[in-house]
């Protein structure tokens, strides 16, 4: 099959108006007879839950969480990007669109991008409508903030909580729809099968959680907005739940997977303290606005620091390295996530990293505090302060600015950052990739929608800061009520979708199949033993730098422990009773197969663009000599995999990029 | 550190429960108190045990899922974080930590540590929401200046993670924290005035169906808040709900 | 409005509202008992007329029995209602890490004050309805022609054991008013602004009148 993206003609600025125009209705009298399946209640499928039920469709909504309100987008910190221009700083949706496919390394769809900037300045209105206690000036009016190192302020915040009001305001919204009877909300159910009939998705298997019970679920379309697959490294900042059972089931069912190697990593994560770590803690990426990253010089100091003979603060300046600085002149500590995180890499592969792990560099905020401290002193009139005065009153700004922060790391680490340099280390955060979706946010399969970061759209190979709740909430507000009702309009007579066919019988089958196998395999180790093994060959093999041996590498160890695990798992309970070890299960299952086809995706490309880096792939010479080089000759295209039985066996289909409206540049922070 | 725990175990929501001794050795003072939870589950389940259920999710502090009732305090002995937030530091070596699930008839248990807090969303469904449609259609963001003081107090209110850590605590095992903050987030804002009064009327009406206890003013829920959730959003309430009826 | 007492925060408020009359009865009753330290006569006639006047007898002592009645059948509907929120205690409660004594035992420190309210009606209350209403004796004179009240007064703090009694049951009362003149103002809505000082107003009034009560008994003790 090939791709077809569906993208509208037309000049860029009138495509999503004059598709708009084009499409097919669904009158209100026929919306109530049909259904729509949303799985995952995030940013994404609680605001596409609450809008096709106000539009009057009948909406079944899943999640395995107790509540839609905890879905993972309820942990994004730092704020939703909009083309406001409320700051008269230039902004415009132009150039939130060039800022969106420049960050993503120009592997991504001018026309969805440009959209998703179009649709942005709703996304506040619609949420200040709804009671988001967004941050404000003195004035009244909403107060923005730069981010991620673009040239406008164009991000709302709302304390350092965004996510978490963002999400409360479409759960508001849900709950208003579920109390009108328009959602059916089913909590603590887990996705485990689509049900195709005639090519079309029509339903899905589901897993009460609580009582373990298989329940069928028929729809005339069905909508997966069920978040990244970040855990496939073990460790992420993701959360513990966070899986890609749904969309890898789909892929399976015929939906293509679209560049799995995009993956961020984010460079402030508080690191690892041991073996028994469940998950990392992401710090906001605005501490390198004021922090330096360094490591020590000689590698002696290294060594007596992590044996505790010496103390950071006691390291001259002369013996420490500033690397970011040293390698990037002009942006310094600010270099963009993915090159930070590959600096901090580096340095501690050499040998350099600062604590016990070997995986820490350090975050020193002393330099700020001085300077702070001195600006302050000249500010209060201060004459001949001394140097403890200077640091009382620098801490002072500090606090002001990153005092949750530095209170969240200190809750963690037990160590003040006011006194002694943080350390940190770049964790997975956000996968770029995802299910290939054409402009309609369609999969592959007939009916079957993919949004949000499940899917693989609109940020390339590198996201923006600020920018994952601003396509969750355009995808699920804004974007899929249209492009559905136009699926849609050919169903107002098909009526209700029994559940008694056989293709649902073939697929409750599959899973019950699947779910008696774990319980009665009575292998000899647990689920996270597996899942700790893929992580470690994920991170070492398939994760901030890569190259051809080491992914050939990991395809191969993937797969045998994989094999391994389906023969010596162990999964402890019953299947009729919640049983979290259950759950587990399935999902590293999935991971498994996804982790093989993720290290295949990103030995097919051989280019370094932004999230993905391969070591084969840089400048040789000049300037830049070391640094990611994009192949936009060979490899403009989105690369979507069609399930063939074996994540190896999976067969590439490329979705050629065509850049109509951006020039394509390199990127340089030298 | 060696500890002795001493954890709440119920097969299901029909069975009755007890308390279960048990042993764990070498826990590390870095590790969280979740992760402490692992290492006991990961013993468990290589002894051929159940391991033990308990909500989890975001593990930092602030998807309310995690909900387990330590040495007689919700979210343990820390103030203002979770049990996923909470370190093992806070323990001696030796010690004996008690581990309950959240108690409230509205809480009914599921499984060992795992309680049904479905009372809370019929709550929120009752009339946590302002009735405006999701279409985008609406007045521009700015059309409506709200003082900075009153959109800081409504993010006050807003950042309540639903964990239910006030019932818990509570006495009385009284919601009244949790349906004063959200009651509070919308009338501190322009945009929730419209509905004021059937809002509160309504949450209220569904707070005392769902059998929580009624607040008798003892902080125990302010105290124990993760996110500090100040007892003024109870007195918000209360003044909202008289206005509404009088 | 009767929706609003039939939800839980109308009864915390109908609670409050019973509260505040009984506080201020509480300061009257204080005003008046304190003259009998200062001047015999004072508190005689100030009792004469409370006693005696149709206003106070047949509209506010009613009003009083109510309140005092139905505070106390409030709050053991609010306890029972309570009680019933949470089936399963804990197994370790570490109540003292978040609450006061005085908060978590209001419906103790409340029974205490029924005991003794229930002592007080015998002590008091009774022999002066018996007096007047019974035989019919409204002139409130003794055989000797002067006033009946002081000397009565006197006369019931001679015991040791009752004025054991009245002390203990102040210092119930203190343990009372110490969490509930606060929680009277936060179930009214207070807001925080004000609470502050109505906290420290509260302090004040919840030791200076039981105090002010310990002191009477203990006076009359000591001089009669």
């Amino acid at each position: 099959m090939s791709l077809n993206s569906k993208i509208p003609q037309g000049p860029i600025k009138d495509k999503w108006t004059n598709y708009k125009n084009s499409i097919n209705l669904v009158n209100p009298a026929n919306k109530r007879s049909l259904d729509i399946i949303v799985v995952g209640t995030g940013l994404a499928g609680g605001s596409a839950a609450a809008t096709l039920a106000e539009l009057g469709y009948n909406v079944k909504a899943f999640c395995y969480q107790d509540s839609p309100r905890r879905a993972h987008s309820i942990a994004a910190q730092g704020g939703i990007n909009a083309a406001k221009n409320y700051q008269g700083d230039g902004d415009s949706i132009y150039r939130l669109f060039y800022d969106t496919v420049k960050g993503g390394d120009y592997r991504s769809r001018e026309a969805n991008v440009y959209r998703l900037a179009e649709v942005s300045a709703n996304i506040i209105d619609q949420c200040v409508a709804q009671g988001v206690p967004f941050a404000r000036d003195y004035g009244g009016l909403l107060d923005n903030r730069s981010f991620g190192g673009v040239l406008v302020s164009r991000t709302f915040y709302a304390k350092g909580q965004t996510g978490q009001q963002l999400l409360l305001g479409a759960y508001s919204a849900m709950n208003r729809q579920i109390a009108r009877g328009k959602i059916e909300m089913h909590n603590r159910h887990e996705m485990l099968d689509v049900v195709k009939i005639d090519g079309k998705a029509r339903g899905i298997i589901a897993r009460n959680l609580v009582t373990g019970e298989i329940e069928r679920h028929s729809a005339h379309a069905v909508v997966i907005a069920s978040g990244g697959y970040g855990n496939v490294y073990f460790l992420s900042t993701n959360a513990m739940g966070s899986n890609a059972t749904a969309a890898w089931k789909v892929h399976k069912k015929g939906a293509y997977f679209a560049n799995p190697c995009y993956t961020q990593i984010h460079p402030t994560c508080i690191p690892r303290s041991g073996d028994y770590q469940s998950k990392l803690t992401l710090m906001s990426e605005s501490l390198r606005n004021d922090g330096r990253i360094w490591v020590p010089k000689n590698i002696e100091d290294v060594k007596a620091i992590r044996e505790g003979k010496l103390k950071p603060v006691d390291i001259p300046e002369e013996n420490r390295d500033y690397y970011l600085e040293r390698r990037y002149p002009a942006f310094g500590n600010l270099v963009p996530r993915d090159v930070a995180s590959r600096a901090a890499k580096e340095r501690c592969d050499a040998g350099y990293g600062v604590n016990a792990t070997g995986e820490a560099v350090f975050l020193d905020f002393k330099s700020a505090i001085e300077r702070y401290g001195n600006e302050q002193a000249k500010i209060h009139n201060i004459k001949n302060p001394s140097k403890a005065k200077i640091t009382e009153l620098g801490a002072a700004v500090i606090k002001e600015k990153y005092g949750n922060l530095f209170q969240m790391y200190e809750k963690i680490v037990d160590q003040d950052p006011y006194k002694t340099p943080m350390m940190i280390y770049p964790a997975t955060h956000y996968t770029m990739g995802g299910l290939w979706v054409d402009y309609n946010l369609m999969t592959t399969v007939p009916g079957l929608y993919c949004i949000g970061e499940a899917n693989f759209s609109d940020h390339g190979a590198n996201r923006l800061g600020a920018s994952a709740l601003m396509q969750g909430l355009a995808d699920g507000y804004f974007v899929l009520p249209y492009t559905i009702g136009d699926y849609l309009s050919n169903d107002i007579r098909t009526g209700k979708i029994p559940t008694d066919t056989p293709e649902f019988d073939e697929a409750e089958k599959e899973v019950k199949e699947r779910i008696n196998f774990f319980i009665n395999n009575n292998g000899s180790h647990s689920v996270d033993h597996f899942h700790k093994r893929l992580g470690k060959v994920m991170w070492d093999k398939v994760g901030m730098a890569r190259n051809a041996k080491g992914l050939t590498e990991a395809m191969a160890e993937i797969k045998a422990i994989r094999e391994e695990f389906w023969k010596d798992v162990k999964v402890p309970g019953t299947a009729n009773e919640m049983n979290p070890e259950l759950e587990k299960a399935g999902r590293v299952a999935d991971f498994l197969e996804l982790g093989e086809l993720f290290a295949k995706d990103a030995l097919m490309r051989n280019e370094s663009c932004g999230g993905h880096f391969r070591e084969e792939s840089v400048e040789l010479e000049g300037e830049q000599k070391g640094e990611a080089k994009r192949n936009d000759k060979d490899f403009a295209f989105v690369a979507a995999w069609e399930y063939k039985g074996e994540p190896a066996d999976a067969v590439l289909h490329k979705e050629e990029l065509k850049f109509e409206n951006i020039e394509l540049k390199q990127r340089s922070y030298k | 550190m060696n500890l002795t725990l001493k954890i709440w175990r119920q097969k299901d929501a029909k069975s009755k429960g007890k308390m279960v001794s048990y042993q764990v050795n070498d826990i590390s003072e870095h590790m969280s108190f979740l992760e402490m939870m692992d290492v006991l589950n990961e013993q468990l389940i290589n002894e051929g045990q159940e391991p033990i259920a308990f909500d989890h999710d975001c593990r930092e502090g602030i998807c309310g899922m995690c909900s387990m009732y330590i040495n007689g305090e919700a979210h343990g002995p820390d103030r203002g974080v979770t049990t996923c937030q909470l370190h093992m530091r806070s323990f001696k070596d030796g010690d004996t930590i008690t581990i309950e699930p959240f108690r409230a008839k509205a809480f009914p248990v599921i499984k060992d540590l795992v309680v049904d807090r479905s009372a809370f969303e019929r709550i929120q469904q009752a009339g946590g929401f302002i009735s405006v449609n999701t279409s985008g259609n609406t007045q521009d963001a700015n059309a409506i200046p709200i003082s900075k003081h009153a959109a800081d107090e409504a993010m006050d209110s807003a950042t309540c993670i639903g964990c239910g850590a006030c019932v818990a605590s509570c006495k009385n095992a009284s919601a009244m924290l949790f349906v004063g903050a959200k009651v509070s987030q919308y009338a501190l804002l322009p945009q929730g005035q419209i509905e004021a009064t059937d809002r509160v009327k309504n949450m209220v009406a569904q707070m005392d169906l769902e059998g929580f206890g009624n607040c008798t003013n003892t902080g125990a829920c302010e105290v124990e808040c993760p996110k500090g959730i100040s007892l003024e959003n109870i007195a918000r309430m209360n003044r909202e709900l008289m206005k509404a009826n009088l | 409005m009767s929706g609003l007492f039939k939800s839980s925060i109308g009864r915390k408020v109908a609670m409050a509202l019973s509260a505040i009359f009984l506080m201020i009865f509480l300061l009257q009753h204080f005003a008046i008992n304190i003259l009998s330290v200062f001047s015999a006569d004072r508190f005689n006639d100030v009792s004469h007329f409370m006693g005696t006047n149709f206003f106070v007898q047949f509209l506010l002592q009613p009003v009083l029995i109510f309140g005092v009645v139905f505070h106390f059948v409030m709050g053991f509907m609010l306890e029972i209602r309570n009680r019933n929120a949470r089936t399963i205690s804990y197994a370790k409660n570490n109540g003292s890490a978040n609450t006061t004594w005085m908060s978590r035992n209001m419906i103790w420190s409340g029974l205490a004050i029924l005991a003794f309210i229930v002592l007080h009606f015998i002590d008091f209350w009774i022999p002066e309805i018996n007096t007047k209403y019974i035989q019919g004796d409204v002139s409130g004179l003794l055989p000797d022609g002067n006033f009946r009240y002081f000397e009565e007064l006197q006369h019931k703090f001679e015991n040791p054991i009752r004025v054991g009694a009245y002390v203990v049951a102040f210092v119930f009362l203190a343990l009372h008013l110490l969490h509930g003149f606060a929680s009277t103002f936060q179930s009214m809505g207070a807001g925080s602004m004000r609470r502050a000082k109505l906290q420290a107003f509260g302090k004040a009034y919840a030791i200076i009148i039981p105090l002010g009560f310990i002191f009477i008994a203990l006076f009359h003790y000591f001089n009669h």
